[in-house]
């Protein structure tokens, strides 16, 4: 047990401040522990998101000392003794209250992208699709992306430069990677990844996968290999034709 | 206060509650051409659905061709000790199959067998390895793609919007009263029919796997509006949560762990589920260590080793364990999968596990066993609705998923509750339908109502003073957890039902702190009441039930009695208030369905083989 001191974010998005708390901390308590504690404690209306507490759905994201985190996953002996935590919302969206963001921007873009689309002949004779383990590890790598949005807080193309009218972000360029790698999809997305999906706005800093709680390699993985494909069919006429021919999936 | 300045949407269908099943059965809804309102309490894409590690159950056969939905069903039935709802389970192991493969249509990505099809893995009950898996995030791929799917149906999503209390117009649904967790409005939503897909209400409960949602609105809002709840007593206690560190204490270890071959042992170094082999899964489970091994390399002839009983089973033999002093450092049991499978193999089967001790615990599961022990996971119970349709008594209002109540009977076999979502929330979704096409005339809102509910919220932050929302919470966790818990008798009972009734006392003069904005108080406060109507259900159902059948246990009346084979524990809302507890006839199963059920195993897979027309 030893007694810490805590800054939190309290207000709205137009008026709020860093307001001080402290606390007595227990072996093995995370960051959110400490948040549902003041809450029950101190501050009974202390606005946070939560749900598994185990980092699988995304909920908690915040800044703690300044560094995009899952506060369910981050352990309190992280810190030193002696060090104040601060605890803020996401920057790159705008404040409802307290921790939380309004992400709803990020709901917006998944909607623009074109769906998946299977093609019918991949089933066998019994109606079953068919695809090979080693053809599907790579989408399987991006669908473990449990919508925590703190690979969009750190994009500096959202976050510093506020062009969330003109790049949809790693989140969405890595769930175009899954739709279009798809051993079974038909849709051809490459033309919107360029135009309206902004592939062109990143210029591969890779603070995204940094901050990446799953480890997907959002940038080599799957912005990389979308800009390429954006570059083989608008840049290079041989590859445009050869990838008109044989479709890469 | 003017019912007029409040909002009013209207959609035909209102689906509460955006988990697999609410997701389900907002897409056939809108598929078949109603406007259709999702509306639930977190943002979409984080109810308790993508949670689910292990898998969805479906009798694909694709690792282990013998399986059929006869053997699906037979290994349903006997885990959930008969008192399942014949028809549900007969529907469920039937359909299973094809809403998985529905799911590739619309994008998910499961796991391969080595010829490309879908991987199964084994899991607690079931037979033949059945579990359609990713890794260990099954869930987390299922709502993602009904979720990716939904939003191009034209579906109308309200995010972080509480449903507070169902509308009637007369005896039938006219829609519901929610607010925005944002702003603290209120809204009314219009509709000819609400299908219920809340989950359940494990927050009743100290050490649970369930998250804040989880306080039984569904039931609560039904049980208000008229409708029943059936099976309440029937609580899972999934054997292997965490129990270590405290702030974790409960968070699921996926049965995964056990279905890749991970073994309990106590602190002598024992493997004691050997000597927990109840008599009815003796013919189908590994006796020795040398069965066990060779089960795992894949010995079709081996049985099953016994860490894969039925939840309850395995839930009560480490809580035996515990009690007699050979428990872990910290009160529970060692699962090991370390001295079982290579660091590789696990890291690739069961990453989130892996990731999830190493962050939270400090521990390398690839290396060291884990301390695990029973954790509060699951309601078998809940909305009593009808087989087919999913409609409950009140006409128009709909319950599907783990807030419905059937598919399961006394204890769910692991990974049946994503099938059942999928399933049944298809089959709400339709069942809506149909209720639509037949009752085409208009609703009228009832705005006395409305006003009710409204002000029933508001009070709770008008109030000058009085009891703080977390404190009554904390203390039905503490009465639920040590009179309500895995082994029950009539004096805790009865000491639980009283602790509850002081509760309400409380209740009623709630007050939360702050303004309506995003005020977490104010919507612990508010989801107190459903969880008040969820514990005194459950409570007084199993103070009623007078036997120990699956996940209920009496140790004041010990073993399965065939007189309540017979009968459902049904709850619902006197005229007077108070709640009324009865034993419902069952009526007699389907003959088939009976005999499928009590047939051998060895019978079973006979028939299954002749009927596939191999010799
Ligand atoms: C850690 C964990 C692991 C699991 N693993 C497995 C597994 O491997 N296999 C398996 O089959 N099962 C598993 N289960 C069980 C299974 O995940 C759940 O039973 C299932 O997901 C419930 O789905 P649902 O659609 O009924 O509800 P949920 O997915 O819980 O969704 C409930 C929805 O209702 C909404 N809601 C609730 N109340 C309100 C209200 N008042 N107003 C508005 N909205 C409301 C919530 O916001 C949410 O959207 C697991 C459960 C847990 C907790
Ligand atoms: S790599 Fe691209 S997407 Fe990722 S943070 Fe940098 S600019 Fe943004
Ligand atoms: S890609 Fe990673 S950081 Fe980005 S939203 Fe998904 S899980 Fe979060
Ligand atoms: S609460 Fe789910 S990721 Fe933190």
């Amino acid at each position: 047990m030893s007694l810490r001191n805590f800054q939190i974010y309290r207000g709205d998005g137009t008026v709020g401040e860093m307001k001080s708390y402290q606390l007595e901390i227990e072996k093995g308590m995370v960051v959110l522990d400490v948040i549902h504690r003041i809450q029950a404690e101190q501050a009974g209306d202390l606005a946070v998101r939560w749900n598994c507490k185990a980092g699988k759905c995304g909920s908690c994201s915040v800044e703690i000392n300044g560094k995009p985190k899952l506060s369910c996953m981050t352990r309190m002996n992280e810190y030193a003794e002696d060090e104040t935590i601060s605890i803020r919302p996401l920057k790159a969206f705008p404040i409802m209250r307290d921790l939380v963001a309004d992400v709803s921007w990020n709901y917006e873009q998944n909607k623009r992208i074109t769906p998946f689309k299977p093609d019918p002949s991949s089933k066998n004779e019994s109606g079953d699709y068919v695809m090979m383990q080693e053809d599907i590890d790579r989408v399987q790598e991006f669908r473990k992306c449990i919508e925590c949005y703190l690979c969009q807080n750190v994009c500096h193309v959202l976050r510093d430069h506020e062009r969330k009218d003109a790049f949809v972000g790693p989140r969405f360029m890595i769930r175009l990677a899954g739709l279009e790698m798809h051993p079974l999809d038909m849709q051809d997305r490459i033309p919107d990844v360029k135009n309206s999906y902004g592939s062109g706005m990143c210029n591969i800093t890779r603070c995204c996968t940094d901050v990446c709680p799953e480890h997907i390699q959002i940038t080599d993985n799957g912005i990389i290999p979308m800009k390429e494909r954006v570059v083989d069919r608008y840049y290079d006429p041989v590859m445009k034709l050869i990838g008109l021919i044989f479709r890469r999936k | 206060m003017d019912i007029s300045d409040i909002k009013t949407i209207e959609h035909d269908v209102i689906v509460l509650g955006a988990g697999g099943a609410g997701l389900r059965a907002a897409i056939e809804c809108s598929m078949h051409g109603l406007s259709t309102g999702l509306v639930c309490k977190s943002l979409l894409g984080k109810a308790h659905t993508v949670m689910a590690e292990g898998g969805v159950a479906a009798a694909l056969g694709n690792v282990d061709s013998r399986d059929n939905w006869k053997v699906h069903f037979r290994d349903t039935m006997r885990g959930g000790k008969f008192l399942n709802n014949w028809r549900m389970a007969e529907l469920h192991a039937k359909e299973a199959p094809d809403r998985v493969r529905e799911l590739e249509e619309w994008g998910a990505v499961f796991d391969r067998t080595k010829t490309g099809l879908i991987n199964q893995r084994n899991f607690g009950g079931h037979r033949y390895p059945r579990l359609a898996h990713v890794g260990d995030r099954t869930g987390l791929e299922i709502i993602r793609t009904l979720q990716d799917h939904g939003i191009h149906q034209g579906i109308d999503v309200y995010m972080e919007c509480t449903g507070l209390d169902l509308l009637k117009d007369g005896d039938r649904i006219s829609g519901m009263v929610a607010m925005w967790r944002e702003t603290g409005e209120f809204v009314i939503f219009k509709s000819k029919a609400v299908i219920l897909a809340t989950g359940g209400g494990g927050k009743a409960w100290k050490i649970t796997s369930n998250s804040w949602e989880y306080t039984g609105d569904g039931y609560g809002m039904a049980y208000e509006a008229g409708a029943e709840l059936m099976d309440m007593e029937f609580t899972q206690f999934h054997p292997t949560g965490m129990v270590w560190p405290p702030s974790v204490r409960g968070t699921l270890v996926t049965e995964g762990v056990r279905g890749e071959g991970g073994i309990l042992v106590n602190s002598e170094g024992k493997r004691f589920m050997f000597d927990n082999i109840p008599d009815r899964f003796a013919p189908e489970t590994a006796d020795t260590e040398d069965e066990t091994a060779r089960w795992l390399e894949g010995d079709k002839e081996a049985r099953r080793p016994p860490e894969l009983l039925t939840r309850d089973v395995v839930a009560r033999a480490i809580r035996k364990e515990v009690k007699a002093g050979r428990g872990s450092p910290h009160g529970g049991a060692f699962l090991d999968i370390a001295s079982r499978r290579s660091a590789e193999d696990i890291q690739k089967k069961l990453p989130s596990m892996y990731h999830q001790f190493k962050v939270l615990a400090e521990l390398d599961i690839t290396e060291e066993p884990m301390e695990v022990g029973p954790t509060l996971h699951y309601f078998m119970g809940g909305v009593r609705v009808d087989s087919d349709s999913q409609m409950t008594c009140v006409p128009g209002l709909f319950a599907a998923g783990e807030c419905a109540a059937g598919v399961h009977g006394a204890n769910r076999l692991g990974g049946n509750s994503l099938s059942d979502l999928l399933v049944c929330g298809k089959l709400a979704g339709e069942g809506a339908v149909k209720y639509l096409e037949s009752n085409k005339d208009e609703i009228n809102l009832d705005e006395n109502r409305a006003r009710e509910i409204i002000r029933a919220a508001t009070d709770i932050l008008n109030r000058e003073s009085g009891e703080n929302p977390y404190l009554i919470h904390e203390d039905l966790q503490e009465t639920m957890q040590s009179n309500v818990g895995i082994v029950r008798d009539d004096e805790l009972l009865t000491l639980g039902i009283s602790g509850i009734d002081k509760l309400w006392n409380k209740f009623k003069n709630v007050k939360a702190d702050g303004a309506s904005q995003f005020n977490p108080g104010w919507h612990q406060a508010i989801a107190l009441r459903n969880l008040l109507i969820t514990s005194e259900a459950v409570a007084k159902a199993a103070r009623l039930r007078q036997e120990s059948r699956g996940a209920h246990t009496r140790v004041d009346y010990e073993g399965e009695r065939d007189e309540w084979l017979k009968v459902n524990v049904v709850i619902k809302k006197s005229p007077d208030g108070t709640m009324s507890v009865e034993k419902v006839e069952r009526g007699s199963p389907d003959p088939e369905l009976e005999r499928i059920a009590n047939l051998s195993i060895e019978e079973l897979e006979e028939e299954v083989q002749r009927e596939a027309g191999q010799p």
